[in-house]
């Protein structure tokens, strides 16, 4: 796709993204043989040096897209609030894992998770970028949903956030603050900027039809209607170039996956694994579906690429990173992880 | 681990409801994508075609106008273009400087250019120069590199093959501009121009043709891709013109640099064979686009370069006109052939006198003399007699105080006066104004085109004929055969026993001892002529000077000296060409514009009906 994306030339795309798989792989192939009492003792070194990566974001980091994501380490750009969807996965996973059904019921017992998620959205919306945000909102909800906290808690939850928009929006937010997440919000006001993306998108993906245009002939990609087509909007041109059965396939791919995810997590005996399929899995789901219900002009636009197929190595990483966690659970699927087996070397 | 169970029951319900979820959610997308692939893809993808494929129109190659003989006097040329377009501009200043010393362009028309490129899409390309030279050509290619953006086209532009000498028949084009109704794009295009004067404007809309049309892909910034198809347009209709440009060429020589105009037309068909106006104008200053200071020095010449005096300039006919108060007078029985009047050299009317440009009198004239000595007082006496309504309506007859529906634009009417005409004015007709009218003067005013129909159909019989320009208007490919003139109607009011008087007497002009242009007339056999003089004064001349004597046109300003005129024919018997010379403040008609008509005629009959006089022997 991204060869496609160059008008048929592997630079400058193709040929740095194969790279890139190929360090996945290796990574994801690691990650999966590491044992995972690894990760479990890792789990919260792992989020201190990813939040550590995002304040330092807040202070050295590059501006790109008028917001302020990438980290130069000189050989290569990352966005740490990129990998901070997975790993913020693995260390609620490792809160809960021995957390009994008892424990998660009470109140308390959820300050410290609510605390590992909210401090990094807080750094990831000055950047700004609401999107990230609140998808690492809705990765830490899956996960307190799956470790068991009461139905109560998460309505009462939402009923307070909604009620708390009102005083917030009225008292708190400055007029330009205001304006800022109204583009946040309704990026589609916007006709020229993005709003003239999605419809490119749209006329891109309609006239596609049920067969595609062809692989490399795209009218609408190759003719530069469409922007960003080797990263947020990918999916358009596959979908223009393969048709609706390209997208379809695509689609049914990525559920495979995320049904692979749920049936390891149904056969792991540990709830650290359990939590991390289900988790990243979830995650993954997330991912692809606001960046496709976006290019369809389902949800407003924001930064977030196609996992596994747009260009970029930090979301590449994060995703093979992820799928190697939910190999590693099924690796280990049957060891018995005990309440206390973090601490015993740590 | 009986604990354990519980949460491993609890975490698969949930995980399973997100599951469920995801599926949900899942179908959404298809169903969605489903939605604008299927159902509304049909709509899409024309919305993707519009945004692919942009129509450019290409300009029409231009219909060509020709002379009578098919000999060209408008044609597309090849014209070297420098084009800049604006994406490829990197280096902009040293560009914009390089280029203005190649052109040499003046600070004013770069900074205009500077202007225009930073109006126009990235994409399109803006004309900086047309016709370029050779040397520019040679030299914007040789410094490609240090031109980024810099191109030369080749393009059809518009050449006058005779410049001056038929600027003011076959007019001249120009761009385009937003005053114009051209309708769509068409005006958009570079090189697409419109006619602006004379046939090229009259006949712009079957000059122009049809344009054809490229397909091309394009790219989201409007960057041509490629081309998907094309058709080529129809090139406009070819004119073919009456006039012959040689003897155009020949008549526009003849009046060297005066301000005049001459007009030869075939009395039989109508058919204008030259029409003369100088000083003309060069329309390929106007097709290559002229800078200010041309455009000033054309408008601000006293002699009006771009007014078509044989069509606009409306000129007291002066003695010319005694034939038509001649004619009215004979058909209305004021006066017989034979009906003699002493002249004296003056003409009282109440308290005013009138007097005859010969100061000592002609003495006793019949029509005959009359007419070929130009006796005034003989015509006072016989306009006074026939009213100025009965001399009004014969000079209407022949073609005067009318519009024809000339074939190029600016057209005047002239004037012939009349009581009504008069009486709308808020005054009453004076005597006095019969007696003017009676020479030429005064009120009465003609074209030398209407003096040239008026000479023509006094001659040819009393046929009404029209003037025209053009033969036929044709597709360059199709030979259809000229248009077939019809037969002119003979005018019932006029008698061909006067008729046959009059032009008798005209031969008479040139060719009686006492005639008026006696002096002008040939010697040789077969060239023999007829005509008119007429000298129009312009200015009044008071009763102190007429006592002191007049003064000689040679001692006047040029502004202040007579309006010379001859109308002439050819040959003396069965007449075929007319013509009508008109120098302005040349002096006398006898001495400045005979000689130039008489000149004329010659010509005429050296390309025309000598040949023919052969083929008879």
């Amino acid at each position: 796709m991204l060869y496609s994306a160059a008008s048929g030339s592997f630079e400058p795309w193709a040929v740095k993204q194969m790279i890139r798989f190929g360090l996945g792989f290796v990574l994801m192939l690691s990650v999966a043989l590491t044992p995972i009492h690894f990760w479990l003792r890792n789990a919260y070194f792992l989020y201190i040096s990813c939040l550590i990566l995002i304040v330092l974001v807040e202070i050295i980091g590059t501006v790109g897209m008028g917001a302020r994501r990438w980290i130069d380490l000189g050989f290569v750009a990352v966005q740490p609030s990129e990998f901070m969807k997975i790993i913020v996965v693995l260390a609620l996973a490792r809160y809960f894992y021995a957390s009994q059904l008892g424990d998660v019921k009470r109140l308390t017992h959820l300050i410290i998770p609510i605390v590992l998620v909210s401090v990094p959205v807080f750094f990831i919306i000055r950047q700004p970028d609401l999107g990230t945000a609140l998808l690492l909102i809705a990765s830490g909800v899956i996960i307190f949903f799956l470790a068991g906290v009461r139905f109560r808690v998460f309505i009462f939850s939402a009923i307070a956030g909604i009620a708390a928009i009102i005083p917030v929006w009225k008292y708190i937010l400055h007029d330009y603050q205001k304006a800022r997440l109204m583009t946040f919000l309704r990026p589609d006001q916007d006709l020229l900027g993005s709003g003239y993306h999605v419809m490119q998108s749209k006329i891109a993906l309609g006239s596609g039809g049920i067969t595609g245009k062809g692989f490399l002939a795209g009218s609408q990609s190759h003719l530069s209607f469409l922007p960003e087509m080797h990263t947020d909007f990918i999916f358009t041109m596959l979908a223009e170039e393969f048709g609706f059965i390209g997208g379809v396939v695509l689609l049914l791919l990525y559920l495979s996956m995320v049904i692979y995810g749920f049936v390891i997590a149904l056969k792991c005996k540990n709830q650290f694994g359990r939590l991390i399929s289900m988790g990243v899995m979830n995650v993954f789901f997330l991912n692809y579906f606001v960046n496709i219900a976006m290019v369809m002009g389902l949800l407003p636009v924001v930064g977030m690429p196609l996992p596994l197929v747009s260009y970029g190595g930090t979301s590449l990483i994060t995703h093979m990173f992820g799928i190697g966690l939910v190999l590693c659970v099924f690796v280990n699927r049957d060891v018995n992880l005990r309440p206390g087996s973090a601490e015993i070397i740590s | 681990m009986h604990r354990d169970v519980d949460r491993y029951k609890k975490f698969s319900r949930r995980g399973l409801f997100l599951f469920g979820g995801n599926i949900a959610l899942m179908s959404v997308l298809i169903g969605r994508m489903g939605y604008l692939q299927i159902f509304e893809s049909e709509k899409y993808k024309t919305l993707a075609e519009d945004n692919r494929i942009s129509l450019k129109l290409l300009s029409p190659l231009r219909g060509r106008i020709l002379d009578r003989k098919g000999r060209p006097m408008a044609i597309n040329k090849k014209n070297y273009r420098a084009m800049l377009l604006p994406a490829k501009l990197t280096s902009r200043e040293s560009v914009y400087s390089e280029i203005a010393k190649i052109l040499g362009l003046d600070k004013q028309e770069l900074s205009r250019l500077k202007k225009r490129v930073l109006r126009s899409s990235r994409f399109s390309p803006v004309v900086l120069k047309e016709n370029l030279t050779w040397r520019q050509v040679a030299s914007i290619e040789a410094r490609a590199i240090e031109l980024p953006g810099v191109l030369v086209e080749v393009g059809e532009s518009r050449y006058y093959p005779d410049g001056k000498i038929s600027g003011q028949i076959v007019g001249y084009v120009s761009s385009v501009s937003d005053k114009d109704n051209v309708k769509g794009p068409l005006k958009r295009l570079p090189g697409f121009k419109v006619g602006r004067a004379g046939v090229e404007k009259v006949y712009d809309a079957a000059l122009r043709g049809k344009e054809g049309a490229r397909q091309i892909e394009v790219n989201a910034f409007g960057q041509e891709i490629r081309e998907l198809s094309r058709k080529v347009g129809d090139p406009g209709n070819e004119v073919w013109l009456t006039v012959d440009k040689e003897l155009q060429r020949f008549t526009t020589n003849r009046l060297k640099s005066q301000s005049a105009s001459a007009v030869v037309i075939d009395v039989h068909t109508g058919e204008v064979l030259a029409l003369v106006s100088t000083p003309g104008f060069d329309p390929n200053v106007f097709s290559r686009g002229l800078s200010h200071e041309e455009w000033k020095k054309i408008t601000s010449d006293p002699m009006f370069p771009l007014h078509n005096k044989a069509i606009s300039g409306q000129y007291a006919p002066g003695s010319a006109f005694k034939m038509i108060v001649a004619l009215a007078a004979l058909k209305n029985k004021v006066i017989s052939p034979r009906t003699k009047i002493y002249c004296n050299g003056e003409f009282e009317l109440g308290e005013k006198l009138f007097y005859c440009w010969k100061k000592d009198g002609h003495g006793t004239m019949d029509l005959h003399n009359a007419i070929s000595q130009s006796c005034d007082c003989y015509f006072y006496e016989v306009a006074l007699k026939t009213g100025i309504d009965r001399i009004g309506a014969i000079a209407q007859d022949l073609g005067l105080g009318q519009l024809f529906d000339f074939e190029l634009p600016g057209e005047k009417k002239g004037l012939i006066p009349s009581k009504i005409w008069k009486k709308k004015q808020g005054k009453l007709w004076h005597p006095g104004e019969t007696l003017q009218a009676g020479i030429g003067q005064g009120f009465v005013l003609a074209t030398p085109l209407q003096l040239a129909v008026m000479t023509a159909r006094l001659v040819n019989g009393g046929k009404a004929i029209v003037p025209q320009i053009t033969k036929t208007i044709r597709s360059s490919v199709d030979s259809n055969q000229f248009k077939s003139v019809k037969e002119a109607p003979i005018i019932s009011s006029l008698n061909q026993a006067h008729l046959e008087l009059i032009v008798k007497a005209m031969g008479a002009v040139t060719n009686s001892p006492s005639g008026t242009a006696y002096k002008t007339s040939s010697k040789l056999p077969g060239l023999a002529f007829g005509g008119k003089t007429g000298t129009v004064q312009v200015r009044r001349i008071s009763e102190e000077e007429r006592e002191t004597g007049v003064l000689k046109n040679t001692e006047l300003e040029w502004h202040e000296r007579d309006h010379a005129i001859f109308v002439g024919f050819s040959p003396l018997t069965q007449p075929r060409y007319a013509v009508s010379v008109i120098v302005e403040h040349g002096g006398s008609g006898s001495a400045i514009a005979a000689p130039v008509a008489r000149d004329i005629l010659f010509e005429v009959k050296r390309r025309y009906i000598k040949r023919n006089m052969v083929a008879i022997d």
